[in-house]
């Protein structure tokens, strides 16, 4: 997976997590993952398809879910509650936004789908062409978890923009 | 949350009346927290761009805040739509996905102005003012707002 396509995604995380939550982030573990998905708390997906087709999903401990709620609601939300699940599906959606927004801006073209929860305890895996990148961010409320999987879907087009 | 000076209709005085349009109840209430700390008032809310047509004629807002990517319909076709029944309406779109081609797209068919996510409420609130326009007055702020750190 190239590096020009992941920066946008953790610059976007970085910043979003750093803004919602009003603290500071730093990246922790950064992996290739090999096997399927595991979901550790609440998750939500969102896929983009395009020059560069892929989903990204962001997963966070309910107790996580819940301090990253009150913070952008600006008021208590325990983890049990709906609203964790929904500021998980805000935040996932934020972060690909941000982060196509700047890909976009680099020539490449998006079209980002409506984020649903991921309730499996697998998610997608890498595949032949599908690199998947597991990333965790630390913050203030807890560990942040990233999934990345992605693919150019015309290398002719990727190398005619020079990215 | 911070606390803004309160913006009223110029015409009777009234709070600014607002449709949040958002797949996400999380950004509604989120959307509906920063309006009341503007004075306003949520007179409706939808889910997506459908619903978004629907509600805009039942409540007939002074302003739209509405999202991009949404299921159903998305955000810029329900901009499009609204503004061909009622050539007035005030849109602005509020999404996280902000590249020039959405903003231009969006611009083309009508709405006024464009915030990009994750918002921020006194960025929100001058784009109000400025879509508002002469049909908005700012209100006095309280003695009291004024010692909590309301913004002028």
């Amino acid at each position: 997976m190239k590096m020009e396509l992941i920066q946008p995604f953790i610059n976007a995380a970085d910043a979003v997590l750093g803004q919602s939550l009003r603290c500071r982030t730093s990246v922790g573990e950064v992996l290739m993952a090999e096997d399927t998905y595991q979901r550790s708390g609440i998750a939500a997906q969102i896929g983009f398809t395009g020059d560069i087709e892929g989903r990204i999903i962001i997963d966070l401990a309910p107790a996580t879910a819940a301090y990253l709620a009150s913070a952008l609601a600006g008021t208590e939300i325990s983890a049990g509650d709906d609203m964790a699940k929904e500021a998980v599906l805000e935040l996932a959606n934020q972060v690909i936004g941000n982060a196509v927004t700047t890909l976009n801006n680099q020539g490449f073209r998006f079209k980002v789908l409506p984020p649903e929860v991921h309730l499996s305890t697998q998610g997608l895996s890498a595949s032949r062409d599908t690199e998947a990148l597991l990333m965790s961010f630390d913050t203030c409320g807890g560990t942040v978890f990233m999934n990345i999987a992605m693919r150019y879907t015309s290398q002719d087009e990727h190398a005619a923009v020079g990215a | 949350m911070e606390q803004f000076a309160p913006l009223r209709r110029k015409k009777d005085g009234q709070p600014v009346r607002y449709l949040v349009v958002d797949d996400s109840v999380f950004a509604r209430k989120n959307l509906g927290k920063m309006i009341e700390t503007f004075g306003g008032e949520v007179a409706g809310e939808a889910p997506d761009g459908l619903a978004a047509i629907t509600e805009y004629g039942r409540v007939l807002p002074d302003m739209v805040l509405m999202d991009i990517t949404m299921p159903q319909m998305e955000g810029i076709e329900a901009a499009e739509k609204i503004l061909q029944k009622h050539s007035d309406a005030r849109i602005v779109m509020v999404s996280s996905v902000g590249y020039q081609e959405n903003i231009v797209a969006a611009l083309q068919r009508g709405a006024r102005h464009f915030v990009q996510k994750p918002v921020k409420a006194d960025v929100l609130y001058e784009v109000v003012k400025y879509v508002m326009g002469d049909d908005v007055a700012v209100a006095a702020i309280a003695p009291d707002s004024i010692a909590d750190g309301a913004h002028a």
